[in-house]
């Protein structure tokens, strides 16, 4: 057992540590308030190699771990919790898929330039009918002789107005047994019939893109299929096992800054003629903070070595995300009350940070989803 | 060209310094690459670029400084010297440091050595230009502009804010000032060619010194922190009050007139 990350590791954090406080803290406000994706940031992130970090030097990327890649998303989503949100996707839930699933050609192709930072990627699995069940696509795709015509509506899609290519699943057929076939195919944006659009008005995360897509008559090549066309929606619960890795590594991100902003003004804020850090009240709020902050780290970091040790992961995965998550969004609410009415006020920042944290019990599984995957992985239904 | 870089692992001290007994708590303390030596690493970067030659960054420490010279390599620097003085049991000072340095380059062929202005932590200046006293070459501190050609070496330096400029010649050795560049972040693919990138560790027995050699001429008897910063007081009344009131503090109190 050790506790000590490796040189890179720890050489990688301190160097995001650092590009993020400087260039990605300092737009968190704007981004939040005028609903802005900050573009530029991505393209710093590109060139210092950040969104290829998982991927061999072959396919663009810089041959790190799912460790390093992790403490990268909490340090981004310390600083800027919708900038993390976007980064954690592009990486894994737009180019993820194309690296475990892809052909050679596929990874040659659309890997290259989303891991060497040129161009984001985005994953379109969620319909207006089709959340937590999303066995239960209504997308389709019809097999002509030369390719797919896919058409269907999807929702709530990160990053897709700046990307360069969207896996799309979509219901290819029914298995003997009447089950819908899922398929995956990697559609690029600029294809015919491919609209896509932001309509969106979010609660928080305002500054990570959030798009509709709507698909009419797209054509894609056969060779635009990613992985086995029976096994779409395998792959996906695949993929989302570990982008929930990078959720929980954002959560722990954006609590991290909040405990750190709520134990501050704790020791500096005076009443009854005492800075209000003095009262046990407030002491036990920062006390369960640090330490339920810390358990959530450790989750991630357990996850993340499981995934890269290639053990099985999904079920500390699911530990991580729904521990991770909900510890966040309460770990923002008692910061804000730590701040009082100040806490209450955009200045302060405290309310940002609550109302992104929440979105991480929603995307890429939902808490109760959360607890379905591990009831399944202890045994419950056995 | 041949370029040396001398680099100090400081603790940031932007983060919480814990003084114990007059030791610094290296537990909680967050270490760095010396801030100056960023710039001197990130200029020794561009003038290989620039000239062609090597980038040899050399510090003189012990093995946690390998993260650090590491980070150095990352940014792009060739290769990396640590000389390690972890077996030395009494307390260096900045003589037995630039000893050791002086020790190293005298068997090194260099054209330019590269050094922070100060180190953050002790901020005394005093290792760079006693490497170059101790091995007899022209010194710069404190540049904020350097342009080399051929041999002739052009630059400017930051007196108090006014700037002089200094016509000299290579082999040099400068110490570098906040302006001089910008240093680049570390990239990934950088992280990672890193650990491919020599990295030698040497002792005092490589460079034909002896302990007593490297004794500190100085001993530091004791370290605190600056006393904590007292609320300020608000003077109330009228004018005439006030004044009088003020005269009475700076004259009793402050005991400044
Ligand atoms: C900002 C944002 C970004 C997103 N980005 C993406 C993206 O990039 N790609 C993508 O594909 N999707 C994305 N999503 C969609 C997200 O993954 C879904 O919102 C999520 O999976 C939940 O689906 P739903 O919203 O339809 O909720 P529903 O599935 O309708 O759930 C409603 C409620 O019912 C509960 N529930 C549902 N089923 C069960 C059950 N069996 N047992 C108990 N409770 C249940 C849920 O937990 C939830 O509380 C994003 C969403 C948001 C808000």
């Amino acid at each position: 057992m050790d506790f000590e990350l490796t040189n890179e590791q720890q050489i990688t954090k301190s160097m995001v540590k650092e590009f993020a406080e400087q260039e990605i803290a300092p737009k968190a406000i704007e981004v939040d308030r005028n609903a802005r994706f900050p573009i530029e940031t991505f393209q710093k992130m590109g060139e210092l190699g950040l969104l290829g970090i998982p991927f061999p030097e072959k396919y663009g990327g810089a041959g790190g771990d799912t460790i390093t890649y992790a403490l990268c998303v909490e340090e981004i989503g310390k600083a800027c919790a919708s900038t993390g949100l976007s980064y954690a996707a592009a990486v894994s839930l737009g180019a993820s898929p194309i690296y475990q699933f892809g052909t050679e050609k596929q990874k040659q192709q659309y890997l290259m330039p989303l891991a060497s930072g040129k161009t984001l990627g985005s994953f379109g699995l969620t319909e207006p009918n089709a959340g937590s069940d999303a066995g239960g696509t209504q997308t389709k795709a019809r097999e002509e002789k030369d390719g797919y015509v896919i058409n269907g509506e999807k929702c709530w899609i990160t990053n897709a107005q700046y990307a360069s290519t969207v896996i799309v699943t979509a219901v290819t057929g029914k298995t003997t047994s009447g089950k819908n076939i899922i398929s995956a195919f990697i559609v690029p944006t600029d294809t015919k019939g491919f609209k896509i659009t932001s309509p969106y008005e979010k609660m928080g995360v305002r500054g990570s893109n959030t798009s509709e897509l709507i698909l009419e008559e797209v054509k894609v090549p056969k060779e635009n299929i990613l992985g086995d066309r029976q096994k779409g929606f395998q792959q996906f619960l695949h993929t989302l096992d570990g982008g929930r890795i990078s959720i929980a590594a954002l959560a722990v991100g954006i609590a991290q800054k909040a405990y750190e902003k709520a134990l501050h003004y704790a020791k500096s804020r005076k009443q009854f003629g005492n800075p209000i850090a003095s009262f046990q009240a407030i002491q036990f709020k920062l006390a369960d903070m640090a330490m339920e902050i810390e358990a959530a780290r450790q989750l991630v970091l357990k996850a993340a070595w499981l995934k890269d040790n290639r053990k099985p992961f999904k079920k500390t995965a699911s530990f991580a995300k729904l521990f991770a998550s909900e510890m966040a969004t309460k770990t923002c609410n008692q910061a804000l009350q730590i701040h009082g009415g100040y806490g209450y006020m955009r200045e302060y920042e405290i309310e940002r940070m609550l109302r992104d944290a929440k979105l991480l019990e929603i995307g890429e599984g939902t808490s109760e989803i959360q607890r379905l995957v591990i009831a399944r992985e202890i045994g419950c239904l056995e | 060209m041949n370029i040396y870089v001398i680099m100090k692992r400081t603790f940031d001290t932007e983060e919480k310094i814990v003084i114990n007994d007059g030791v610094i708590d290296e537990d909680g303390a967050e270490f760095i690459i010396n801030p100056y030596d960023e710039y001197a690493i990130e200029e020794a970067i561009v003038l290989r670029d620039e000239h062609g030659g090597e980038v040899t960054v050399v510090t003189v420490g012990d093995e946690d400084a390998e993260k650090e010279l590491r980070t150095a390599l990352a940014m792009g620097a060739d290769k990396a010297v640590l000389i390690d003085v972890e077996d030395v049991d009494e307390e260096l000072d900045h003589f037995s440091i630039s000893k050791a340095l002086t020790a190293y380059f005298s068997k090194k062929e260099y054209d330019i050595i590269l050094g922070g202005n100060v180190a953050v932590d002790d901020g005394a200046g005093q290792v760079a230009s006693r490497v170059a006293e101790g091995l007899g070459i022209n010194q710069v501190t404190t540049i904020t502009s350097l342009e080399i050609d051929g041999t002739a070496v052009n630059i400017e330096r930051d007196v108090e804010g006014d700037v002089e400029k200094i016509e000299t010649s290579l082999p040099l050795l400068v110490t570098c000032q906040q302006g001089l560049n910008e240093p680049r972040y570390p990239s990934l693919p950088g992280i990672m060619k890193a650990k491919k990138k020599p990295l030698d560790t040497i002792d005092l027995d490589d460079l034909d010194l002896e302990e007593e050699d490297v004794e500190a001429k100085t001993k530091t008897i004791d370290r605190f922190l600056p006393p904590e910063k007292q609320a300020g007081k608000i003077l109330e009344g009228e004018v005439d009050e006030q004044v009088d009131e003020l005269v009475q503090l700076l004259r009793n109190e402050a005991k400044v007139i």
